[in-house]
């Protein structure tokens, strides 16, 4: 596992998608993985349905604001294709790894047919040749498999785990996921990080 | 990040916390016994977090009514020696203003602080408001956190500070501070757990003779902050061009410096306090200065106090070139003094006046979305699947439309403020305040005499009915104004986190409370009133149109669980499409479901067709009373 003096990573998706609670364990992780961690990110309205970023910045000293500057992001972990898109437009350069989630997630206005989702495999296929690495996942079936579509966020965590993008390993990602769930959730939620984690380490051994 | 990290007490351990967690550790360190609020975003998790772990530090936490209620039972405490603390947004500071214009001229006994979470911006508000005017105003020192570690240090200093002035201190956070996070070094709370007792032993009076003493106050505040390192600077000495910055914009400062080179060139001049002004320090940082860049959020605050002092000692420190939102130097993506600051801003703000360019870490992937394809559409926040408000607006919008006599919709601040986007199909006409679509209802409703002839209705939420609608529903009853208040009542306050209100069976520490019914203060005003379930579409709408020609005001209740809630508690049930019945483009009824509901778990994609997303469909059944073919059907055993 490579080691880093510093590390932007960008938790990216639609409000409602456990993505702040994803940002949050990540922290925690890294926490545990011996850096300091500022995390910045907007919850409250912009859960319903908007756009929804957090922004996690390893360092070894804690004197970051919380905001990534423009084309600053070392990692970005999409919980959606086009929010990952559109948060590598801002955000990427040709060296950010990608993690992203293939299941859409519409907007409104595609919903009412205003407006077009672009093309799924273009949107994946465009990510891909514009950042050093991306891995796909389709996190929200394998949660589905799981029992709860709410749990595409550790499938998520689970993957980002697998992907060693992170300098954190995995037992600091199992400790903040069994700090955080009670009993009653603990065992879906570890289910859905190993699903997320294995899924990821077959495919890109 | 953790709740339970907020009440460790292990003295020097470093754990990771969001702002609102470092008030919270911050003022039960202080020794803080008495906290209040009402909940608005970004500062509304203060209050939930002490709620929940206050008990054994012996602290009083209540969710209140409304801000200005809540300013005063925390002055009470002050008053009567215990440490106390009120929690708002500045749209909640607007609400309070009246009694802490009066509480500065009756001063405090005990120290209390008044967090207000500002929101540049307005990720989660309606505008953005800079509160340190009316902070100002009402004589309020202000203090600023950089980050998360001083949101707790602050909190703890505005005690100290408070005490040894007599007034309340402000301590202002933003939404870069409250929702952020980041390690924090814990003190002590050992000594927390000391009872305290209660007792009013002088009197607390406003009146005009307390003027001059107030104003001594705040005197006696600039010096507190002259002897108590409120100002901070880092960079090179002798720097001829500063920064002057508050709060995480002094972060946002440094780091520009950093990428673009400057370190050795700019320094940062950071101010803890933003009122009042250490005046004698400031002058000797700016002295020999010949470049002043303001660095803050979202007004120019500090710009105005600073320049206004200047102005004052310029034969002693020299001409300064000042860059900043009075000259459009600092702006926000919109203009300046619109919209809050980050390091990007600032990285171009520095790089222009230095005649430097910036660097470039984007390369090709900057216009990855072009390449890729042209534009991407913007997400528009929306009500959740299942919401019982998009039921209760569709209800609203047919009503009105069937009724054809040009109706129209006020509403105010909450969820279902989102009424006047495309999941409320764009229904309200007003948006202002809490509850002020009731009080605007009352002026339209009274406006018989001028020919005015439109049915009116006025939304509000369960928990703004108890915040500020019942006096205006009082003056309609009183003055027949004529128009159908809805409450949409969904059992909580949601937007801001679920907190319970006064109509709820438990208090904020989730003990037992007793629930004051809607219907029963309604009836005390002697409105009628029906209640219905917005989900029952058609009966929802029968219901409005009986009930909009009637004389004077009248009460609907739509009543249904928030599905935020519901879903936390159980498995919710599963619509589908029976895809032998839907008849797709054919059937005539221009895509319902999908188009015209704008329920997100209806899908109409195109290689997929029509159906139902069960990852978000919550079984509300809303659509499935509206397809014309009966397509839409319940999963069975869901």
């Amino acid at each position: 596992m490579m080691v880093f003096d510093k590390l932007n990573v960008i938790i990216a998706g639609v409000g409602g998608q456990g993505n702040v609670l994803a940002s949050q364990l990540i922290a925690l992780a890294a926490v545990e993985a011996g850096y300091e961690v500022t995390v910045g990110e907007t919850f409250g309205a912009s859960q319903r349905g908007g756009s929804v970023m957090s922004h996690v910045r390893l360092n070894s000293k804690n004197s970051l604001g919380p905001l990534i500057p423009k084309g600053m992001a070392d990692v970005i972990v999409g919980f959606e294709p086009m929010e990952t898109l559109r948060i590598l437009g801002v955000y990427g350069n040709p060296r950010t790894k990608v993690l992203v989630n293939t299941r859409p997630v519409y907007p409104i206005k595609v919903l009412a047919g205003e407006q077009v989702y672009p093309n799924l495999n273009t949107i994946l296929q465009g990510i891909k040749e514009h950042v050093a690495i991306m891995v796909s996942i389709n996190a929200t079936d394998i949660a589905l498999e799981v029992g709860k579509a709410v749990v595409a966020n550790m499938v998520m965590v689970g993957a980002l785990s697998g992907t060693g993008f992170v300098p954190i390993k995995q037992e600091h990602f199992l400790k903040v996921i069994k700090n955080h769930f009670g009993e009653k959730l603990l065992e879906m939620n570890e289910k859905a990080f190993f699903l997320g984690l294995n899924n990821v380490v077959q495919r890109i051994k | 990040m953790s709740i339970d990290s907020v009440k460790i007490e292990q003295p020097g351990k470093k754990v990771l916390l969001t702002g609102n967690e470092a008030i919270a550790r911050g003022a039960i360190e202080a020794g803080m016994k008495y906290a209040t609020s009402y909940p608005g975003s970004p500062s509304a998790e203060v209050l939930d977090v002490l709620a929940k772990v206050g008990n054994p530090f012996g602290i009083y936490a209540e969710w209140s009514t409304n801000e200005k209620v809540a300013s005063e039972a925390a002055a009470a405490a002050s008053f009567a020696g215990i440490r106390s603390m009120t929690i708002m947004k500045p749209d909640g500071l607007n609400v309070a203003i009246d009694f802490f214009t009066s509480l500065a001229y009756s001063g405090i006994n005990a120290g209390m602080v008044v967090v207000l979470g500002d929101d540049p911006s307005a990720h989660s508000s309606i505008k953005e408001e800079d509160s340190r005017y009316l902070a100002k105003l009402s004589r309020l020192p202000i203090l600023e956190p950089m980050n998360i570690q001083e949101a707790k240090d602050l909190t703890i200093k505005a005690f100290e500070l408070s005490e040894f002035i007599g007034l309340p201190v402000v301590l202002r956070g933003v939404t870069r501070i409250c929702h952020a996070s980041g390690l924090v070094t814990l003190g002590d709370i050992e000594k927390a757990k000391a009872p305290v007792k209660a007792e009013l032993k002088e009197k607390f009076l406003c009146q005009p003779l307390a003027h001059p003493e107030l104003e001594q106050k705040v005197k006696k505040a600039a010096l507190w902050a002259e002897n108590n390192n409120t100002i901070e600077y880092s960079g090179p000495a002798n720097a001829e061009s500063i920064v002057i910055a508050t709060g995480p914009c002094a972060l946002y400062a440094k780091e520009a410096l950093i990428e673009l080179g400057l370190t050795d060139e700019i320094g940062v001049l950071r101010l803890k306090m933003s009122w009042p002004l250490p005046d004698k320090t400031l002058l000797g940082y700016l002295k020999g200065t010949k470049e002043v860049i303001f660095a803050e959020e979202t007004d120019p605050f500090i710009e105005e106090g600073i320049t206004s002092l200047v102005a004052y000692h310029g034969s002693e420190i020299g001409p300064i070139k000042f860059f900043g939102k009075r000259n459009e130097y600092v702006k926000g993506p919109m203009g300046a003094g619109i919209g809050e600051l980050n390091t990007d801003i600032l990285i171009d703000t520095l790089a222009e006046i230095k005649g430097i360019k910036r660097p470039d870490y984007s390369g090709s992937t900057a216009s990855c979305v072009e390449h890729v394809c042209g534009s991407i559409p913007l997400r528009d926040r929306a009500f959740c699947a299942g919401c019982p408000h998009r039921a209760s607006y569709w209800a609203i919008k047919a009503a009105l439309s069937l009724d054809g006599n040009n109706g129209f919709v006020l509403g105010d601040i909450g969820c279902y403020a989102m009424g006047r986007g495309p999941t409320g199909y764009n229904m309200l006409s007003t948006v202002h305040s809490m509850g002020s679509g009731v009080g605007l209802a009352n002026g339209f409703g009274t406006m018989q005499r001028f020919d005015f002839k439109q049915p009116v209705i006025a939304v509000v939420g369960d928990s703004t009915f108890y915040h500020a609608v019942i006096p205006a529903l009082i003056n309609a009853k009183h003055n027949s104004a004529k128009f159908l208040c809805v409450i949409l009542d969904n059992s909580t306050t949601a937007m801001t986190g679920h907190q319970p209100h006064s109509g709820s069976v438990i208090d904020a520490r989730g003990v037992d409370a007793p629930a004051l019914s809607i219907e029963k203060i309604i009836s005390g005003i002697e409105i009628p009133y029906t209640i219905a379930d917005p989900y029952d579409v058609n009966d929802t709408i029968d219901v409005i149109l009986a009930k909009l020609p009637e004389p004077g005001p009248k009460v609907l209740i739509l009543r249904q669980e928030c599905v935020l809630l519901k879903s936390k508690v159980g498995k919710n049930q599963k619509m589908y499409i029976d895809q032998t019945l839907c008849l797709g483009s054919k059937c005539g009824c221009g895509d319902l479901c999908s188009r015209a509901f704008n329920c997100p778990a209806n899908i109409n994609a195109p290689e997929q067709g029509k159906m139902i997303d069960q990852a978000l469909c919550v079984g509300c059944g809303v659509c499935a009373t509206l397809c014309p073919t009966h397509a839409i059907k319940l999963v069975e055993g869901s």
